[in-house]
């Protein structure tokens, strides 16, 4: 038993011998050019040496694509070069944006979109509800004194590793029509139910799934903000004699609370850019009932007949507004819970 | 050492043996509930998954599904080139016997007994049933690598996983290096700046990254996978906060022994800083190993498809060969699985201690 706990340090410790000598070369070529640099530039002028091929990459694929972003959504046609691009002004999203009551995506002149955002809206609305209830259910229930924590834990946990398509797949084969929960559902005396094909059940599912794969992260994080409570709180109200119902209101939700909004929040992030799962899964539908608003960007921008960058530049900016809202949030949130 | 006197006790009560407290509440009897539920739910996708990337194509396609693969036994019967698929008829006369099926016609199927050739009978197909036994279909795993595109796909995988990897230790780590040893005009504003970029996820700047990508000529290249997401400010964040606990003294007094800053970054602050660097390894790993909506969009030609672009893309086929699509999900998850299996401690504590994945 004492030689299995050590088996992972030594592999671990092969593996690092292993993999770190060429990298151990290339450090050493390094050396050479680096301290004909520091020459030149002197020891103030090294950190911008350390931190430029890092910022470079910042550069040139994030900070210049964010204001080429803007140019792109303020002109039209399909050409992929900024040069050959018609400048339209504010075309794109008066396009975008025409409505006659927005709640209603069919009077909208781009319907896709709204559909898109409506659809996104349902998801996000569900899926961050059940999926923080569930792992807060799971965090608390992991940190009592239970058998075999460290397995449970792993349990809940190890989805979050799988990639988003194999995820999808396990999902699409049992939800097939000759799936093995409708094996299930014939067995038990009732008819099959073709989930693909009914909208309701497509959009379940998107959340189900989505929830199945992503608890074991939120879990971890409120299991951690559960660990950070002091125990002897519980101690002093277990003297007392209070109630376990008590004892949950009164001491261990207030404490998470804080932990438990930056999970919300982060959630919400995560949720509003939901695609991978869901495309593989469902491919959007069926129509465009579980169609999102980062499928909405891609199918305009890359897989339609005619590419309309355009369009799909000023839907990522719409997107982009969105999500700046909710980091804002974050930021707040994550900032009340380190102060306070 | 087992304390003998555990074993003596009966089951029950080593289940039900409790820590502290004496008394059962509802709640310890609704958590053994959830999970045990939860093993089920999150385990039975998994196992089911497994279990049919062993069964035959034809296997797949019965309902309702059986748990075990299990394949129909073919014998090979004298006078007959092929072998003859084997099934339990119910005779008139109401015994059973063991048949071998020579060809079927509509609702009647031509039989021969296999212990004695010559002997032919017509059975209506509804009084044969098939004799299966357990058989793994290992062709599921071996036919993709020959016929299709799938060592490629993987293959690719392997190389923008490793090569993103290594480009990602490298520029962050002098990234956070320069953030953190040194005291300088403007480290704030950095610092600033890659929170900020933190914030700019590749959905909302897919369209322009793409143009980027296409006007440095990567399109269709490993290269468009592996350079833009090889910068990550996460990556920047948690090795800085890190190597920010490293003493000063050690760093002046390699300083003193005129060491060059890049001795001291890579002899000094590195090995020091190695179980962050792992952490963002396996973090790295992983992302690029799942990574799915960008190399969907730069990867356009099998040949440089992705696994995860690649198994896409067998399940949009028109005739899905299910049989393969398991068999290679479960490959796609082996890596994962053995990443999870050997390092859940490292990648448990970074989650928890950074609050990113």
């Amino acid at each position: 038993m004492i030689k299995n706990t050590d088996q992972p340090a030594a592999v671990k410790n092969t593996a690092v011998s292993i993999a770190g000598w060429p990298i151990q070369q290339v450090f050493r070529l390094l050396e050479y050019p680096f301290s004909k640099i520091q020459r030149g530039v002197g020891i103030q002028g090294m950190p911008w040496i350390f931190l430029l091929p890092n910022l470079i990459f910042f550069g040139i694929f994030v900070i210049i694509p964010l204001f080429i972003n803007f140019a792109f959504s303020f002109t039209g046609g399909t050409e992929l070069f900024l040069s050959n691009r018609v400048y339209t002004g504010t075309e794109q999203y008066r396009f975008l944006l025409d409505c006659k009551t927005f709640g209603d995506p069919i009077t909208c002149r781009e319907d896709r979109f709204w559909k898109g955002l409506y659809n996104t809206f349902i998801f996000v609305f569900f899926q961050v509800s059940f999926l923080v209830l569930f792992s807060l259910i799971t965090a608390l229930i992991l940190n009592r004194e239970i058998r075999g924590r460290g397995f449970f834990r792993a349990v809940f946990f190890f989805p979050v590793l799988l990639s988003p398509v194999v995820v999808a797949l396990i999902w699409k084969w049992i939800l097939l029509r000759d799936g093995i929960l409708n094996a299930f559902l014939v067995s038990i005396g009732m008819d099959k139910i073709l989930f693909f094909v009914s909208p309701e059940w497509a959009m379940f599912w998107a959340v189900f799934v989505s929830i199945w794969a992503h608890m074991g992260f939120y879990t971890l994080i409120l299991l951690a903000g559960l660990q950070a409570i002091q125990p002897d709180l519980y101690e002093a109200a277990e003297m007392d004699g209070t109630s376990k119902e008590r004892v949950f209101w009164r001491i261990t939700l207030p404490l998470l609370w804080p932990n438990l909004l930056v999970v919300v929040v982060l959630a919400l992030i995560k949720g509003v850019q939901v695609f991978d799962e869901v495309f593989v899964l469902t491919g959007g539908g069926p129509g465009t009932a579980t169609q999102f608003i980062v499928q909405y960007i891609y199918n305009t921008g890359f897989t339609e007949q005619v590419q309309n960058f355009g369009l799909a530049s000023a839907a990522s900016i719409v997107l982009g507004v969105i999500l700046f809202v909710l980091t804002m949030l974050q930021l707040a949130v994550t900032r009340a819970r380190d102060n306070g | 050492m087992a304390d003998p006197g555990v074993e003596t006790k009966n089951l029950v009560s080593i289940i039900l043996a409790r820590r502290g407290r004496k008394k059962w509440h509802w709640t310890d009897i609704f958590s053994y509930t959830y999970l045990a539920l939860g093993i089920f739910l999150m385990f039975g996708p998994v196992l089911w998954l497994g279990m049919s990337s062993f069964k035959t194509r034809a296997g797949l396609l019965e309902f309702p599904p059986t748990f075990f693969p299990l394949g129909q036994i073919e014998l090979q019967v004298e006078g007959y080139e092929k072998p003859l698929l084997l099934f339990d008829v119910k005779m008139d006369d109401g015994s059973t016997r063991q048949l071998a099926q020579i060809r079927r016609i509509g609702i009647v199927s031509q039989m021969v007994d296999p212990k004695n050739p010559g002997e032919k009978f017509k059975i209506p197909i509804d009084q044969r049933t098939k004799v299966r036994e357990f058989r793994m279909a290992w062709e599921n795993y071996r036919d993709p690598l020959e016929r299709f595109n799938f060592l490629l796909f993987l293959k690719n995988s392997v190389v923008v996983t490793v090569v993103a990897t290594l480009v990602t230790l490298l520029i962050n780590s002098m990234a956070a290096y320069g953030l953190s040893i040194y005291e300088f005009r403007g480290r704030n504003a950095i610092m600033l700046f890659v929170i900020g970029t933190l914030m700019i996820p590749i959905t909302v700047i897919m369209v322009p990254v793409y143009l980027v990508v296409t006007n440095l000529g990567m399109v269709n290249s490993l290269w468009a996978v592996i350079l833009p997401g090889a910068a990550t400010p996460t990556g920047v964040f948690l090795l800085r906060q890190y190597m920010l606990t490293i003493p000063k003294e050690l760093i002046e007094a390699a300083r003193m022994d005129n060491a060059s800053e890049w001795t001291i970054f890579s002899k000094v602050v590195l090995p020091l800083a190695m179980p962050a660097i792992a952490v963002l390894a396996i973090f790295s790993v992983m992302w690029r190993w799942n990574e799915f909506l960008w190399p969907l969009i730069v990867l356009n030609r099998t040949e440089v498809y992705t696994l995860q672009v690649g198994l896409n893309a067998f399940q949009g086929e028109l005739d899905v060969q299910w049989h393969y699509i398991l068999a290679m999900t479960v490959v796609t998850l082996i890596p994962v699985a053995l990443v999870f299996a050997f390092l859940q401690k490292f990648i448990t504590t970074g989650i928890a201690s950074s609050g990113m994945k």
